[in-house]
């Protein structure tokens, strides 16, 4: 953890200008959800209920928040102690994920203000799948901010609260492993009552388990990911060896996860449906092969460590991951003859909007905390020499 | 309360009597078709109520048409002339399960002559016909199958040596009743339409407008031929028939009326080929030619020739070709579209399914495709990026490794 310092550097740079543009256009849209309803900006349907706030900045968005849940697997349960330090800016992106994924439901929900009932006890649906997720990820987004604050405290220089955390803070960690494990498959539970309502092709008992899978191996991908782009945006030292051993992870759960899903789908006699022309066919080729692409890449052994590859496999697999769930909540999701539904663009604007937030914060967060592993010297002067 | 009770005793009472005189009716019937009877007491029961109820009669008519079967010395003569057919309409009669034949004709029948199902052939055969009219003039039923030929003297048939028509016209003059069976001896059927080369005509217009029972149909099903010879027998005439001598309980209504696919039909559903995706479904075979809007009997009800469940033309998939229809079956073009006689389909329908919900605008659909763009783009570049960094580096001594190994 020493080797974290912040980044240091301006704040204002063009990339948050830009970035700047797209939060503005979404907190214009969010103010006018709050002012004239979710009818006036989204194109939600009594026949789908759930749009693209829901798939993509709840469903798609948590699962490319489970870098933190995915590190933490590793570090603590596999006991794996050298991938530590990769571990902070996990949690970051992890924190920023959960955090605006549980915003972005006040957006969502048509009576938001009823929302505190979810924590009082007397009020709870306790056999209600959804209730399940909102208590796990507000609960999350709270155990993540406390998984995160050694940073705050390192940065204000608390030593004696930073040493009271650090005695307690085990808690948080094996929370934070339940927790995930817990919505991340509930996700996929939420499905199931749709039944025929979500082509074959998604549709089976077994989501739960395919949910938390692809979440775990989305979580990878996105360290993979970030660590790379961090590197380049931020022009500190490339992690590619220890990238290079996540990576080797990857392709044996995308495997189970193949199989599985695969195999389900010939069990259950759906294979046609993969062929008979349709848009959900095409997308659920698109969908697996995009995951057997990162299997393929991340494979062999030698070549792991080549940063083009890490980046195209992750890549790979963050949208095969996102289109799996995205597919499933949306495309496979046919509530009946009749109804369509495709994002407005001011629904369109509000998760850009949030994405944009969310990036913004991550730019100020690294650059005042201590998060990522700083610049070395050497590597400066190289680039000044360049 | 008194009043309904006893209305109730008088309904149970009456029930219990018409049980009772059909079962006596059996008894008599037990007594004059011999000890050796194949129809038991129960199936007979059974089939006075079948064909009340296929005339749309009162169930307590059953113990009247048990009499009349019964009542008589003799089972009632019946005379059936085959003329220009093709035995269609004898082939139903043998089809017919309730009766089955041989409990019609050896039971409750005397059918002294049949071209086809007579033992007695040649001279034997004719010579039953003649004792037969004699024994029982004015008293027995004529059945007619066939058209009736006149061109030319009505030389193409010849029974006997002698034509058809003279026949008919003998045979008709002292029967109780006659019955024309098969649409071609209700109108002339096939053989009657162009170019007519025999000149045939149906029985009525051949025995010069005279009364008679049509049952057209090619070939009819048996329970409306069996069920207006029954008629007669109980009531001493014939069911009320309509303005083509049809009896107006089997030939009253529209095919289309009573439809299995008329839903379709209402809702604009057609097959438009044969073995299109709404022939599959089972739609409305108006537009294939179905000439069910203009053609009237009661297939739909009693289906085809007593095969069974769903078995009829439509119900099968093939559109009706108006058999039982002067000037339509045999003269309009199979799939020639029949004309309506009420109801025309209009030429557009509402939506069953209501359009509901967003979809993709273009302002939406630009963000959307430029975002995607600009991500991919932004990817593609960034990997082409770091591929062009590491060729450069393992020529270079990759630095890189240099420093993770020197923190490690």
């Amino acid at each position: 953890m020493s080797e974290t310092r912040p980044l240091g550097g301006k704040i204002w740079t063009k990339p948050m200008k830009v970035l700047s543009v797209f939060a503005a256009l979404g907190l214009f849209f969010i103010a006018k959800r709050f002012l004239l309803g979710i009818g006036a900006v989204s194109n939600m349907s009594d026949g789908y209920p759930w749009g693209i706030w829901i798939a993509y900045d709840v469903v798609v968005g948590t699962a490319l928040a489970c870098g933190g849940y995915s590190m933490a697997l590793l570090i603590y349960v596999f006991n794996r102690g050298e991938f530590h330090h990769a571990l902070r800016p996990a949690l970051l992106t992890s924190m920023f994920g959960y955090t605006l994924a549980g915003v972005s439901v006040m957006f969502d929900i048509g009576r938001y203000w009823q929302s505190y009932n979810l924590f009082i006890p007397g009020r709870s649906q306790f056999n209600s799948v959804l209730f399940e997720i909102a208590l796990c990820i507000a609960l999350y987004t709270a155990v993540l901010w406390i998984e995160f604050s050694p940073s705050f405290l390192e940065k204000m220089r608390e030593k004696g609260k930073l040493k009271l955390l650090n005695r307690v803070l085990f808690v948080f960690i094996a929370l934070g492993v339940l927790l995930p494990t817990m919505h991340q498959s509930s996700l996929g539970t939420l499905l199931l009552i749709a039944g025929s309502k979500v082509s074959p092709l998604w549709h089976t008992s077994l989501m739960p388990l395919l949910f938390l899978t692809s979440a775990i191996a989305m979580g990878y991908a996105v360290v993979i990911l970030e660590s790379i782009i961090s590197s380049i945006s931020f022009r500190i030292p490339f992690e590619t060896k220890m990238l290079g051993k996540i990576a080797g992870v990857v392709p044996y759960l995308v495997i189970v996860f193949l199989m599985v899903r695969i195999g389900d789908v010939v069990y259950r006699g759906q294979l046609g449906a993969i062929f008979n022309g349709s848009l959900n066919g095409f997308v659920f080729v698109l969908e697996n092969v995009l995951y057997l692409a990162s299997v393929v890449l991340l494979l062999p052994r030698s070549k792991r460590e080549s940063k083009q590859r890490l980046f195209i496999a992750a890549s790979c697999l963050l949208f095969a991951g996102a289109g799996y769930r995205f597919n499933t909540f949306l495309v496979g999701f046919d509530p009946g003859p009749g109804w369509s539904y495709f994002p407005s663009f001011s629904e369109l604007s509000v998760s850009l909007g949030l994405v944009a937030l969310e990036i913004m914060g991550y730019i100020v967060f690294v650059k005042k905390l201590p998060v990522l592993p700083g610049r070395s010297p050497a590597r400066n002067v190289m680039k000044v020499v360049q | 309360m008194s009043d309904s009770s006893s209305d109730k005793k008088t309904d149970a009472q009456n029930c219990a009597m018409d049980a009772n005189s059909t079962h006596d009716a059996y008894d008599s019937f037990a007594a004059a078709t011999g000890a050796g009877t194949d129809v038991s007491r129960r199936d007979f029961v059974k089939f006075c109520t079948t064909i009340a109820a296929t005339m749309g009669l009162p169930l307590g008519m059953a113990p009247r048409i048990a009499e009349a079967l019964t009542a008589a010395p003799r089972r009632p003569t019946v005379l059936w002339l085959s003329l220009q057919q093709c035995t269609g309409c004898s082939e139903t009669l043998l089809r017919s399960t309730h009766p089955t034949l041989e409990k019609l004709i050896l039971d409750m029948i005397s059918l002294d002559y049949h071209e086809t199902l007579s033992v007695a052939a040649g001279h034997q055969a004719e010579a039953a016909l003649h004792t037969s009219m004699k024994e029982n003039k004015g008293k027995y039923i004529l059945v007619v199958d066939g058209s009736v030929p006149m061109k030319d003297g009505g030389i193409y048939v010849k029974i006997g040596g002698r034509p058809g028509i003279d026949i008919l016209r003998e045979l008709a003059a002292d029967a109780a009743a006659v019955i024309a069976i098969g649409s071609c001896a209700a109108w002339g059927g096939l053989p009657a339409s162009g170019p007519n080369p025999t000149g045939a005509v149906g029985i009525s217009e051949a025995l010069g407008g005279k009364t008679v029972g049509n049952i057209p149909g090619c070939p009819p099903n048996p329970n409306n031929f069996l069920s207006t010879v029954i008629h007669f027998l109980t009531f001493k005439k014939l069911p009320e028939l309509d303005n083509q001598g049809r009896p107006k309980f089997a030939y009253g209504r529209i095919i289309h009326e009573n439809c299995e696919r008329r839903p379709h039909f209402d809702a604009g559903r057609f097959a438009h080929e044969f073995g299109d995706e709404g022939h599959r479904k089972g739609y409305c075979l108006y537009k294939l030619g179905c000439k069910g809007p203009e053609t009237y009997a009661n297939c739909p009800a009693v289906l085809f020739g007593d095969t069974g469940a769903g078995t009829w033309p439509v119900g099968i998939g093939h559109p009706c070709f108006g058999c039982t229809e002067k000037g339509v079956g045999f003269t309009v073009p199979l799939h020639t579209t029949a004309k309506l006689k009420y109801v025309t389909p209009p030429a557009g329908y509402p939506h069953i399914v209501e359009e509901q919900g967003g979809g993709a605008g273009i302002a939406a659909t630009a963000l959307l495709a430029g975002v995607a763009g600009a991500a991919i783009g932004a990817g593609a570049v960034l990997a082409n990026n770091l591929g062009k960094g590491e060729k450069s580096v393992t020529e270079a001594e990759d630095p890189d490794a240099g420093e993770q190994g020197k923190k490690e």
